[in-house]
């Protein structure tokens, strides 16, 4: 299970660096994100980029994952590819998270911005 | 002289290009990382036949499938086979995974409207037949002398 957090402008942001998050690595993620989640951060953003395929269980775990926050913080997701944006879809899931289409996107000054200024 | 020249224009001529298999069979040990392997397998052979989103739903509906067996057929004991296989017909792919598993509970089949886990009460589970239920056509499943069988379809396109 790769997974970097990094902390990036008060935000965490997770990017998950595997093509599938299912049936065979959820239990994993979901132990290895609430242990990551437990860093003091208002946001947790989770990086979806490099996530090709997603299933039930694999979004049962990351819906696990949010609960395990305390009050007043969410779980927000950046990078859906199009098979795991169908799956929050089909599931009305996504009416549940802030989505967003890239960490840029999710409000955060990229590296590059930020040695710029 | 002559033959020898019929012969090489029969060879130029004769089709390089084998059809396509057109059933795909694998039978696998019910485990997560076999599963993995058979929709590997399975996804390889059919590629070239569908559009990459109807690749993306062949691959969801048959996790779906394969890991509730893993996960709820075969939950009390620590092996069990599954068998899966696939046949392009003219409507879609024509899916039969059998297994020798527990029965599948009737509320798997048939849930009303199906619509699915409320996301307002973040649900963790009850996502996997939902899709199955939402996505496959013709899902139809008979029990017959501890062996499950579970078949359905998955429309294509063309």
């Amino acid at each position: 299970m790769n997974l970097y957090a990094e902390a990036r402008d008060g935000a965490l942001v997770v990017r998950l660096e595997e093509e599938r998050l299912d049936a065979a690595v959820a239990i994993r993620f979901k132990d290895q994100m609430r242990e990551i989640a437990s860093q003091p951060a208002p946001r947790v953003i989770l990086d979806l980029s490099c996530v090709l395929f997603l299933d039930s269980s694999g979004l049962g775990a990351i819906v696990s994952v949010m609960k395990s926050l305390t009050p007043g913080r969410k779980l927000e997701l950046a990078g859906l590819t199009p098979n795991v944006e169908k799956v929050f879809r089909l599931t009305r899931m996504d009416s549940v998270f802030t989505i967003h289409t890239d960490t840029g996107a999710a409000g955060l000054r990229t590296k590059g911005m930020r040695d710029a200024g | 002289m002559l033959a020898k020249q019929a012969n090489q224009s029969v060879r130029e001529m004769s089709p390089i290009a084998r059809p396509e298999p057109q059933i795909f069979y694998h039978s696998f040990p019910a485990d997560p990382l076999s599963v993995r392997t058979a929709l590997r397998a399975a996804l390889a052979r059919f590629l070239r036949q569908v559009s990459p989103e109807e690749a993306g739903t062949l691959e969801l509906v048959l996790a779906e499938v394969l890991n509730n067996i893993v996960e709820h057929g075969y939950a009390d004991s620590n092996f069990g086979t599954i068998s899966l296989s696939i046949v392009r017909d003219r409507k879609g792919l024509s899916c039969s995974v059998s297994d020798d598993g527990v029965a599948l509970p009737d509320t798997c089949l048939h849930s009303g409207s199906n619509t699915g886990p409320s996301p307002d009460h973040l649900p963790e589970g009850g996502f996997g037949w939902f899709l199955i239920r939402d996505l496959a056509e013709d899902l139809g499943y008979h029990r017959e002398k501890g062996r499950n069988l579970l078949a359905f379809r998955l429309p294509l396109r063309e």
